[in-house]
């Protein structure tokens, strides 16, 4: 019989991460995040997880535990968001580059300042380029299963997975969510298997210096230079990508709920009119898409679970027929646009997608995302496209202000 | 491996040919850390002198594991190490986070606070050469009154440098130790001592730098000696809270006469645009300390 509990999107990180058991944890409070903090706490302390707990004085200190020990071969875990993100920064770049299979939660929330404590997408998106695999959860069941099988493949590339889902929305809504047995997780899981030791038997220095070329070794072995290992760090997200999209297939048939791999899509097979964003938002788009279907537009949406690596072939193809895009994000690159909109064009430039792209910023500080919002958005870009008047352009959704 | 007279580790752990400057007074400090705390230690370095020492990739001059860390994170860095030893069920390991004073001082202060009021166990050990001397001796929160350093370069250093020992005395950690490289066998004998201790251990080590303290390589021995003699830098422990001198500081203390701090501080170029007024300030705040030490070890 299958394990179905009623439990916030916390709740269930926190019992996903403790099917995963992780080796070394550390965590330091902060609003959306606290409760999974809180509960892996209880957990430890009642044995129910058997690992260790370090509570330390900030986020940056909780990652820099981390990387030493995941870099000593340890399971590891941390959950955090916004400012605490943000803190983070330097030692995400650091987690990266050392190519540790490090795991974390991040319940997007907006940056200060001005304060916020509610959601949008702007901490995730600003670690864009540290080099961490990001993969959005549309609700509490994919909370669950993204954290298990961000473990596989962490451990299979060797890069650290940041698992973004909404604050509040999801992180404190209650949901049905079936919880895979610890067996079956087990099988699909195996250990960590580390990719250097801190062995007194096999002495080395790690992380030192790098010269801008690359240098012999003791043995006269040419060895990479600082370039080379980023090189290697760029291939080992590009091949993320077939892995990401292969656990979420072997996922599926072990416990038969499928994430879509790199993106999931919704009504696409014949769909002129295509919404996407990530995460929450774009879960919402489909009941926009549903309502513009009875009004005689061939809606459809394509969500975003992997932004890094940038699905840009699944993307390509699952546009394929589009007439017109619209990007629903909750992030923007300041003096510029939305940063999934800047990376979609990218993505579809050259592959005979030329469907304008309207940008939409959105939801952000946790500012309200209706439906009916969307829609009024489609139906104006619809109207526009049939006048010609329909560019590239960013609109901002239930926001007042200057244009 | 053979001991020596002094009951020393006779083996060596840094090769031949590091890359640490000529007459580093660190070098000789990491020589004898290792030599005390032997083959199961795993090093954590922040970006610093040791960080050079240990060598540019794929080479290094030292034979026992080391991670490198983050400039703000050594404290979280090693109890990261001490948690995944533990998880990983290897108690025979020493974790040691050596890490330069501003590393410790400064920028590092955070995360060792947070590892001691964990009572962590391990070994942080600040190598005091009181200066950024890395980057090329910019003022840190250790560098004495009245240096010049690269961004004091005028008019010199205004304030005291923090005492360290009492911020970490706070902490309530089990052990804490003052050690120079120009006193070997004490230094030796401290770390012996730290490595069979539980929880947070706390040693800080006076260390000569030639090149930003200004003196010639060879006296590196010298000018860490004199630092011992004027009580600039005294000898200590500091166990379950209970102070007492060691090593020559002690003799100084029982003899209770000591050589005024002009003797070290004319040999370095560092202070040549030291006032009277500065001199005076920091001989008052050497006697101020000092007078304070005395008095706790006779208690």
């Amino acid at each position: 019989m299958s394990d179905v509990r009623i439990i916030t999107g916390n709740e269930a990180a926190a019992l996903a991460v403790t099917l995963c058991e992780p080796q070394v944890l550390a965590a330091y409070p902060i609003t959306p995040q606290t409760k999974i903090a809180e509960l892996l706490s209880e957990y430890t302390e009642k044995g129910i997880l058997k690992a260790e707990y370090v509570r330390v004085e900030s986020e940056h200190s909780a990652l820099s535990v981390l990387i030493a020990a995941s870099t000593a071969g340890a399971r590891t875990f941390t959950a955090t968001c916004s400012n605490g993100l943000l803190y983070m920064h330097e030692q995400l770049h650091w987690a990266a580059g050392s190519r540790l299979p490090i795991v974390m939660c991040c319940v997007n929330r907006g940056v200060g300042a001005p304060w916020s404590i509610f959601n949008d997408q702007q901490d995730a998106m600003s670690q864009r380029d540290t080099g961490w695999i990001q993969l959005y959860c549309r609700d509490n069941q994919e909370i669950i299963d993204t954290v298990i099988q961000a473990y596989r493949i962490a451990e299979e590339v060797y890069v650290p997975v940041m698992v973004c889902y909404d604050g509040f929305i999801l992180s404190h809504t209650m949901m049905p969510v079936e919880v895979p047995k610890g067996e079956e997780v087990k099988g699909f899981l195996p250990p960590y298997r580390p990719h250097t030791f801190l062995d007194p038997e096999r002495p080395c220095t790690i992380n030192p210096v790098f010269f801008p070329w690359r240098r012999e070794n003791a043995e006269g072995v040419l060895c990479d230079g600082y370039m080379e290992m980023r090189r290697k760090l760029q291939n080992g997200l590009e091949r993320a990508k077939g892995v990401i999209a292969e656990t979420s297939r072997e996922y599926a048939e072990r416990f038969g709920r499928d994430c879509g791999g790199l993106i999931w899509t919704h009504r696409t097979e014949d769909a002129e009119f295509i919404m996407t964003g990530m995460g929450s938002i774009a879960a919402e788009t489909t009941l926009a898409a549903d309502l513009l279907r009875e009004e005689g537009v061939r809606a459809g949406v394509v969500g975003i679970r992997s932004y890094r690596p940038f699905p840009k072939e699944a993307l390509a193809q699952a546009m394929g027929g589009a007439k017109l895009i619209m990007v629903l994000e909750k992030c923007l690159s300041y003096g510029y646009e939305g940063g999934v909109a800047s990376d979609l064009k990218a993505a579809l430039y050259g592959t005979g997608v030329d469907a304008p792209v309207v940008g939409v910023i959105a939801g952000l500080g946790g500012r309200d995302v209706r439906i009916d919002d969307m829609l009024t958005a489609a139906r104006e870009s619809l109207e526009g496209l049939k006048s010609g008047q329909c560019g590239n352009r960013t609109l901002w959704l239930n926001c007042h202000g200057e244009e | 491996m053979q001991d020596n007279i002094f009951k020393v580790n006779e083996k060596e752990y840094i090769l031949p040919g590091s890359r640490a400057c000529q007459g580093c007074g660190l070098s000789i400090a990491y020589r004898f850390i290792l030599k005390a705390l032997r083959e199961n230690t795993i090093v954590s370095i922040p970006p610093s002198c040791l960080c050079v020492l240990h060598g540019l990739y794929p080479s290094t001059s030292v034979i026992v594991p080391a991670i490198n860390s983050a400039f703000a994170s050594n404290g979280a860095s090693a109890s990261g190490l001490v948690a995944a030893l533990k998880a990983l069920n290897r108690p025979d390991m020493t974790v040691l986070a050596l890490s330069g004073d501003g590393g410790t001082y400064d920028i590092g202060i955070q995360s060792l606070s947070g590892a001691a009021e964990r009572n962590t166990d391990f070994i942080f050990a600040c190598y005091d050469n009181e200066a950024y001397m890395n980057t090329g001796t910019q003022r840190s929160g250790s560098t004495p009154l009245g240096a010049v350093t690269t961004t004091t370069p005028v008019l010199t250093k205004q304030e005291h440098k923090k005492d360290f020992i009492r911020i970490m005395e706070a902490h309530n950690i089990p052990y804490i130790a003052t050690v120079s490289p120009a006193f070997p066998i004490d230094l030796y004998d401290k770390f012996v001592k730290a490595d069979r201790i539980k929880g947070t251990r706390y040693i800080h080590i006076d260390t000569p730098c030639p090149p930003g303290w200004g003196y010639p390589t060879k006296d590196t021995v010298k000018i860490g000696k004199m630092a011992v003699e004027t009580c600039m830098f005294p000898l200590l422990e500091i166990e379950d809270g209970k102070l007492r001198l060691t090593g020559r500081s002690k003799t100084l203390a029982e003899k209770g006469k000591k050589p005024p701090i002009i003797e070290y501080v004319e040999r370095q170029m560092r202070f040549r645009k030291m006032s009277i007024e500065q001199l005076n300030q920091l001989q008052a705040w050497v006697d101020r300390r000092w007078d304070d030490l005395v008095r706790r070890a006779g208690d």
